[in-house]
């Protein structure tokens, strides 16, 4: 007999609240309404850094915010099998994920892949983004193993 | 100007190794004091020739010591920023001081105390929340093990690494912490136990992980000349070097590092100019105690540091080439972070003054340069090569 092959769960609501600032509220703004979006400078055209109030090429503080398409690529990953606190007790397995993301010129999104047999994982397979709609009215953009 | 071997560790002083919690109800500054105390009694000093402080990962109180210690003036006290990955450039820090005319006996200290409640394994399970932190914190990343795995499991992927490597980190570890008295696990690890353990994160099971204690460990450091008359052989500093590069940047914290530094410890810049300063190669290094937080930034730093080819460290270290016997570069002589104990990068230091010193329980046979590591982490990190 073989064990069944377990499918990513998700990290409890509980370990994250959100705190923004004015370079990174429209980013959480944009979540909110389901779209992913990307820091771009209007003064050199570069993908800036998420949450960084100059971009890091020419120095302008110019920001425009690029809509994604939602695909990436999966650049690595760990599988959390052990509750290290008791609010993970119920969560494990879940998948942190590091993951590029498609028009960001290079940059990537720390966030989660859930409903994937484990066995499905592998560095490189492509995902798409998937809406976690909270109670608390924020919205978190996590993946799932595109078709 | 060089800093080079102008300056020497002159002493080392420790409290026990605590098992994580038991440390109380001392206070941190009360145990930061003791290791200072038992410090300058091994160089054969006095507190009140103390001159100058060089902390990092937020350090101590300066007048906190001054005036639980009773020094008289202080003329220097000065951090280096970020957390464990400076520990090591604390001694560069005290070494420039001394140099440069600013101190003549500069202390470093560093002591770990988990507070009731919390530990370091979960610790960001509880970190105030930032706008910057929000890019994490949603992933369930609850302990820096769960960052360090995604960066192990690219370099699996990149280099064919095997968790057979990871083993053999902790099982070499193991092997010298046996012999050394203050280890916490002298107990020998096998293969099949490694990977019986349980999963914590793919691909790190429970022997990738460090201990967590508490601890609390100085070093005093002087002019090279003064060191000549008091109690200790002298050991030398050869060259510190704590920054590093943008690309490695936040490292963990943003996960934005280029392929090139991804699956790395971050240390590949820091190693150049070590060496450079020094006029030695990686083949001139004896022993090198590396900070070991997590077994596969062991096998990320050999490459860093030029013991192998970058990519080649898995290969590398299953050869058995960190062994204390038989390996072609002994690596955490005392048991590292994973078998002996974790003070932040401390108790490698510790362990490298004494292979100077000659006095070490796994003494490397002749050995006269040692290399010790600071953690890869946040920028800086911080490497040292110190002399016999």
């Amino acid at each position: 007999m073989t064990e069944p092959v377990l499918v990513s769960k998700a990290p409890p609501d509980s370990l994250f609240e959100l705190a923004t600032d004015q370079w990174t509220e429209p980013y959480w703004q944009a979540a909110r309404e389901h779209r992913l979006v990307w820091p771009t400078c209007t003064a050199c055209g570069a993908a800036r850094e998420l949450g960084a109030p100059f971009c890091h090429h020419c120095l302008s503080q110019d920001i425009a915010w690029k809509p994604l398409s939602g695909r990436g690529t999966l650049y690595s990953y760990t599988v959390v099998r052990f509750p290290l606190i008791e609010a993970m007790n119920d969560c494990v397995p879940y998948v942190p994920a590091v993951v590029e993301l498609e028009g960001a010129g290079g940059h990537r999104l720390i966030s989660n892949v859930v409903g994937a047999p484990l066995d499905a994982l592998r560095v490189g397979a492509a995902v798409e983004v998937s809406w976690h709609d909270r109670a608390d009215g924020v919205t978190v953009a996590r993946f799932v193993l595109a078709e | 100007m060089s800093i080079s071997n102008k300056t020497a560790i002159v002493g080392v002083g420790a409290t026990p190794y605590y098992r994580r919690g038991e440390s109380h109800p001392q206070t941190m500054n009360e145990m930061g004091c003791k290791a200072i105390i038992a410090a300058v009694q091994d160089a054969g000093l006095n507190v009140r020739d103390i001159n100058g402080f060089a902390y990092y990962s937020g350090g101590f109180d300066t007048p906190a010591l001054m005036e639980t210690l009773g020094i008289p003036e202080v003329r220097y006290s000065a951090m280096v920023t970020s957390g464990g990955g400076g520990s090591v450039g604390a001694v560069g820090l005290a070494a420039s001081a001394i140099v440069a005319g600013m101190a003549d006996t500069m202390v470093v200290v560093f002591c770990m105390q988990q507070p009731a409640g919390k530990r370091y394994g979960s610790i960001m399970s509880r970190v105030e929340p930032t706008p910057d932190k929000a890019f994490y914190t949603s992933s369930g990343l609850v302990g820096p093990g769960h960052f360090f795995a995604m960066l192990a499991r690219r370099h699996m992927h990149l280099y064919g690494t095997r968790r057979e490597a990871f083993a053999e980190v902790a099982m070499s570890g193991r092997l010298n912490a046996m012999t050394r008295p203050e280890a916490r696990f002298r107990t020998e690890l096998t293969l099949e136990e490694y990977f019986k353990a349980p999963m914590i994160a793919d691909p790190l099971c429970r022997y990738d992980f460090c201990l967590e204690n508490d601890i609390a460990i100085a070093v005093v450091l002087t002019s090279a000349e003064r060191a000549r008359d008091l109690r200790q052989k002298p050991v030398y500093v050869m060259a510190a070097e704590h920054g590093g590069r943008r690309e490695w940047g936040r490292a963990i914290a943003s996960m934005n590092m280029p392929e090139a530094y991804f699956a790395s410890g971050g240390h590949a810049s820091v190693a150049q100019h070590l060496y450079r300063d020094a006029g030695i190669t990686p083949a001139d290094v004896d022993v090198a105690e590396i900070y070991d937080h997590f077994s596969p930034m062991v096998v990320m730093q050999l490459e860093d540091y030029g013991f192998c080819e970058r990519g080649e460290g898995g290969a590398f270290v299953e050869a058995g080439n960190i062994r204390y016997r038989g390996g072609s570069i002994p690596v955490n002589t005392h048991g590292g972070n994973l078998s002996e104990a974790y003070a932040v990068g401390m108790t490698h230091l510790r362990e490298a003054v004494e292979q100077m010193r000659g006095t070490a329980v796994n003494q490397v046979d002749g050995a006269e340069i040692a290399l010790v590591t600071g953690g890869p982490a946040s920028l800086p990190v911080s490497g040292l090569l110190l002399r016999r």
